[in-house]
């Protein structure tokens, strides 16, 4: 049985995995050449409108890290009925940005500062229909994820 | 440039009053500055009034007197009081009135805030997925701090044991139960390394500040308490902030408590060594802890020894939050920051009952943080 996936939002990140290789989508100002993500039509650098398409790196290290113990107010999370606590960070991508994100591994003593992460992809809920909808994630460098194995 | 004193402050209790609606929280709170300075709401001539939960907090004028008086609403996040003071404070410094007052009222329903990414300016998906929760921010960035600057999960559990005790001497405060360190380091994980007794939570009150100018506070008060100065700053490009899905690489970005406090200092010709009281946005324990360092009041990673020492208590040397702070008091945005120049006003006058700090304090300090990265900072003195 084939599970239907979709991206909790269209350009966020490339879909389907199967088109190209998985990044998130964020953009550089042609002007003052600030990366931004997610992509913005204006540099809140220098307040250009002109900007173009940049493709992040998928691999960066983790910068800080906390979890997410109880279920956030809803809306606006639409994660499942059922909470399962969850991490969160911000990935250091050299010479880009550091982004917030998701992480795989939820618990805080596997998690350490400075340690390489790898973008990934994880179903974060079900549909009533039960479409998975997928957001971005980062994975301990190391590790692979359900989600992606899937995906292949 | 006449300058501003507050002559009379007022304060509702912070807590749940159900069923007593923001705006009498509001009305009461106003009432009690005004008997404090000994005038009546007639005389007032403008003022500024902030909230999160009420939409025309002027409307408290249907509770006060339908005097015509410019009733201006202000909002900045948790900065909000911070700017109803600046503003009450301005008007009397430019000659526009005499007589102003501050005032701030909330009643917020249980739980952590809860709204839609947009009203920040983020997309829906960073809500959806369970990132738009401020909480992260102050897990993330205390959890880095201690990683940079040596401070132990202990010295959390001390700030926030130090500030429901000092709430437990405080009438008015709202979580007034003392917790051990070692109770609150039991409490279950919330945001690692934040556990649930070193946050604060969103609750109900009111408060209110009357000034007027310097040179006719002789009229109301022996003991005029001096607006040095007020500063607001939002963030800069780099800063890691409240809310961001990302930002950039590079050299570090100071925050915007440490931008309004260095100017606050300027325009104040006060340093951080004159301070001897302050209080300063425990959002959570570990906030108190960052904003010491980031008010200028230390070095970072000094804290760890400073509150292993007791410097931060009612009888140190720095004492820090002393009615409780947010920890002890909760958080009704709108009132937040002028519960904390109500607690200073009370030091530097000396009336502060079983929490006065000891000696003639001539210097307080107020700092305010919150979404979407703002930061409003006043500096008092006698």
């Amino acid at each position: 049985m084939t599970t239907t996936q979709r991206p909790v939002a269209e350009g966020l990140f490339t879909w389907p995995p199967a088109a190209a290789p998985l990044r998130l989508i964020g953009s550089e100002c042609r002007v003052c050449g600030l990366v931004s993500f997610p992509a913005a039509a204006t540099c809140v650098r220098c307040a250009s409108d002109e900007s173009k398409e940049r493709l992040l790196a998928d691999r960066g290290t983790l910068w800080t890290y906390t979890t997410q113990d109880f279920r956030p107010p809803s809306p606006p999370y639409d994660g499942p009925k059922t909470f399962e606590p969850y991490a969160v960070g911000y990935i250091e991508l050299p010479g880009e940005l550091l982004v917030e994100a998701r992480l795989t591994e939820s618990d805080p003593e596997k998690l350490r500062i400075g340690q390489d992460m790898r973008l990934t992809l994880v179903p974060y809920t079900v549909q009533d229909d039960g479409t998975e909808v997928v957001t971005f994630a980062f994975a301990p460098a190391e590790e692979s994820t359900h989600a992606e194995q899937e995906a292949s | 440039m006449t300058e501003a004193v507050i002559i009379g402050v007022g304060l509702h209790p912070f807590g749940r009053f159900p069923g007593k609606p923001a705006l009498d929280m509001g009305a009461d709170a106003v009432r009690l500055a005004l008997a404090d300075a000994g005038v009546n709401w007639p005389q007032i001539q403008g003022g500024y009034i902030g909230s999160y939960e009420v939409a025309n907090p002027d409307a408290i004028v249907g509770r006060l007197g339908l005097t015509g008086v410019p009733l201006r609403g202000v909002f900045n996040g948790c900065a909000t009081a911070g700017t109803a003071v600046a503003l009450a404070a301005r008007a009397i410094e430019t000659g526009e009135h005499d007589l102003t007052i501050a005032i701030g009222l909330d009643k917020h329903p249980r739980g952590a805030f809860a709204a839609d990414p947009s009203v920040a300016g983020i997309p829906s998906w960073y809500g959806q997925t369970g990132l738009f929760l401020t909480t992260h921010f102050f897990g993330m960035k205390i959890n880095r701090y201690m990683h940079e600057h040596g401070i132990s999960h202990e010295t959390l559990a001390r700030v926030a044991s130090k500030n429901f005790r000092n709430a437990a001497g405080n009438e008015k405060a709202w979580r007034r139960t003392p917790l051990t360190p070692e109770e609150v380091l039991a409490s279950p994980v919330l945001n690692y390394p934040l556990r649930q007794f070193m946050y604060c939570g969103p609750n109900e009150g009111a408060a209110a500040i009357v000034m007027c100018r310097a040179d006719q506070a002789h009229k109301y008060t022996g003991k005029p308490v001096r607006v040095r100065a007020t500063s607001l700053r939002s963030r800069r490009l780099g800063a890691f902030e409240v809310q961001s899905p990302s930002f950039p690489v590079g050299e570090p970005v100071d925050s915007p408590s440490v931008d309004a406090s260095r100017d606050a200092y300027e325009r104040a010709g006060i340093g951080p060594e004159d301070v001897d009281v302050a209080q300063l946005q425990d959002t959570d324990a570990g906030s108190e802890i960052i904003h010491m360092a980031e008010n200028g009041l230390c070095k970072d990673g000094e804290q760890e020894r400073l509150i292993a020492e007791g410097a931060t208590e009612i009888g140190g040397r720095l004492p820090v939050n002393t009615d409780g702070g947010l920890l002890g008091n909760g958080e009704p945005i709108g009132a937040s920051g002028l519960r904390q120049i109500h607690e200073i006003v009370l030091q530097l006058r000396g009336t502060a009952g079983s929490r006065q700090i000891p000696g003639t304090p001539r210097v307080g300090y107020t700092h305010l943080y919150g979404a979407p990265g703002a930061s409003a900072v006043t500096i008092l003195s006698t």
